[in-house]
């Protein structure tokens, strides 16, 4: 009962974490089409850049948030304006080849500025001890998470059901011809949404740096997991992305728990069984 | 794909352009001999990492089958490659076959087979989920080869393969003479028969599969069986490569069945340009040699090179760097004229 309990909350913590990581990948694959294997070197960047802020500035865990999302955005944002725009709609092996290449440079230069060490986040007091249920206590980091992860969840559900902007996405993720036909500026939409799924994903690298620890190959080691979630769930759909997490953040918790020495054997077991199964993802659609 | 035909497409079936591809044959394997004597001559010492090019040299030959001819984009193939080293490895060690043509043909069977089961996954699916289950096989065959430690050795890597002299006469020398002539005279025959299947109608129909899968139905042929035989096929030359890693190095490690191996190889395709079997040659040896020179001087910097080269790579030369200069000589043959 025990075990059963820590691995459900690792698991929901885990999966959300992925979920706030690899929704933007997902948002931004399914509307701009290209197969981004550097999403999770903006995660790594915002990691960096928060506990470059919080352990040798000293700024509160807060601030550093803040500062990693907007300093990842600005980031971002040039090398979709220099790099990015080239390769819409140009073959998956020039968008594969071009992503990993950005990717390599991130991690030679995160490796050449920081250093090839573990970096860690001081968490606030708030956040460091444990809450107690009454018959089980659980760290306050990993509600901390789920937290998160259910409020990106809610705020992008409204934001892209509810709004005007939402709409706008929608239409481009459909069809972008006839949407910048009917006068929405498609522009505008790719880079807000380009930088926005940034920034969520730098949220990610810092609020899940206690699961997934920052270091220079953070980008490689996961970027299969969050293309895995993407593809799974099915791209531009969140609730397929939310169910595809919680699923694959269960089944990898399980596994560590119950049999430590197969290592991510049954994870990518599962990964192909699953895709194999669905091909268009879990809430892909026909096209 | 379309920008990746490549101008020695030999569709016509006339006497001349027959004879000149078969021309082309002959100049390709002179060069490949070529360039290994001059390997050989110019670095006496260094006879280890020239056998490493020539069987990674096999190894993005496979690549470019699958990638190059018929537009399937796979960041696993290394699964192909270790599978045909552990195989050689595992005859010699555990069933003490020690005979290099034997351990060979068990490389290629094994590589085969790890072709098959790859080309069967791989193909249920397109586009990004594809590209997601290359790399969930890898991963999957890298965890499976760490687990079953009383076969592969785990992450010690396996080894104690001692392989007898080739047909009895040339011992496996410490200076690594024997093993370049038989890495060198692999990558030969291979090459030229490769030539032979990519302009075979089999041929013709992959690169008609990659051009237009609908068409290829239409006119009656299954897009999928064709793609299958062709990773069975990629799997052999793998497999070859992988063996010969195993004869050569005496020692299989992990790191034959790695995603880096697997993503490098793609790199060097691209780089030397997808769809033309001199295109893979050429990447592989200028990635090895400047890979060799830089990663000795500062690994990390390694990686940012390689990334800065891919980069570019995309934006300036699409084509690689064989497409792109078979392109200017055409052009200038075109102006000449």
């Amino acid at each position: 009962m025990q075990t059963i309990f820590s691995i459900a909350v690792d698991a929901l913590a885990y999966g959300m974490v992925l979920f706030v990581i690899s929704i933007g990948l997902s948002v931004t694959m399914g509307l701009m089409r290209v197969v981004n294997l550097a999403h999770g070197a903006f995660a790594m960047i915002g990691g960096y850049i928060a506990s470059y802020a919080a352990r040798d500035l000293g700024l509160g865990y807060g601030l550093a948030v803040l500062i990693a999302v907007f300093g990842t955005i600005v980031i971002a944002v040039p090398i979709e304006r220099l790099l990015y725009r080239r390769i819409y709609g140009a073959p998956e092996l020039t968008q594969v080849l071009m992503t990993i290449g950005i990717t390599f440079c991130i991690i030679g230069i995160a490796n050449y500025v920081f250093g090839p060490t573990l970096k860690t986040m001081p968490l606030p007091p708030g956040l460091r001890g444990s809450v107690d249920l009454g018959f089980r206590s659980i760290a306050t980091h990993r509600l901390f998470a789920i937290a998160c992860g259910l409020a990106v969840a809610v705020g992008l559900w409204y934001a892209i059901e509810k709004t005007a902007f939402g709409v706008k996405l929608r239409a481009s993720v459909d069809n972008a011809a006839m949407a910048a036909a009917l006068g929405v500026r498609t522009e505008i939409v790719y880079a807000v949404s380009f930088a926005v799924a940034v920034g969520l994903a730098a949220l990610g690298g810092v609020v899940g740096a206690e699961l997934l620890p920052v270091e220079p190959y953070y980008a490689l080691r996961y970027m299969v997991t969050f293309l895995v979630v993407v593809s799974v769930g099915g791209a531009g759909s969140i609730p397929g992305a939310l169910l595809a997490c919680l699923l694959l953040g269960g089944i990898d918790t399980a596994g560590r728990y119950l049999m430590p020495e197969f290592g991510e054997f049954f994870f990518y077991l599962a990964v192909i069984a699953i895709v194999c199964v669905f091909p268009r993802g879990l809430a892909g659609r026909t096209r | 794909m379309t920008m990746a035909t490549m101008n020695d497409t030999v569709a016509t079936t006339t006497a001349p352009v027959k004879r000149r591809s078969f021309g082309r044959d002959l100049a390709g394997l002179a060069v490949i001999l070529a360039l290994a004597a001059i390997g050989y001559l110019l670095f006496p010492n260094n006879l280890a990492l020239l056998t490493r090019i020539t069987a990674i040299a096999l190894l993005v030959l496979s690549l470019d089958l699958v990638t190059g001819y018929c537009g399937v984009a796979t960041l696993g193939q290394a699964a192909l490659f270790g599978s045909g080293a552990y195989a050689a490895g595992i005859a010699a060690v555990h069933f003490g076959i020690t005979d290099p043509l034997l351990m060979l043909v068990s490389g290629v069977l094994g590589g085969a087979f790890a072709g098959l089961v790859c080309g069967v996954v791989i193909l249920r699916a397109h586009g990004l989920p594809q590209l997601v289950l290359s790399i969930a096989l890898i991963h999957l065959f890298h965890e499976f080869a760490n687990k079953a430690s009383s076969w592969t050795g785990g992450s010690d890597g396996l080894a104690g393969i001692a392989p007898d002299p080739l047909l009895g006469l040339f011992a496996f020398d410490l200076w690594g003479r024997t093993a370049y002539g038989f890495g060198i005279g692999l990558l030969a025959v291979v090459f030229a028969l490769l030539r032979l299947i990519v302009r075979s109608p089999f041929g013709m129909l992959c690169r008609g599969i990659k051009e237009d899968p609908i068409r290829i139905r239409a006119m009656g042929a299954s897009p999928r069986v064709a793609i299958v035989k062709m990773y069975v096929l990629s799997g052999a030359v793998a497999g070859v490569g992988g063996a010969l890693n195993a004869i050569s190095t005496q020692v299989v490690g992990l790191d034959s069945l790695s995603f880096t191996l697997s993503a490098e190889s793609l790199v060097m395709l691209v780089l030397g340009g997808t769809g033309s079997l001199f295109g893979a040659l050429a990447g592989t040896i200028v990635f090895m040699f400047f890979e060799d020179i830089v990663s000795a001087a500062n690994p990390f910097h390694w990686l940012t090179m390689v990334g800065a080269l891919l980069i570019a790579v995309v934006l300036f030369a699409p084509r690689g760097l064989y497409g792109t200069a078979a392109a200017f000589v055409a052009r200038r043959r075109e102006a000449g004229r």
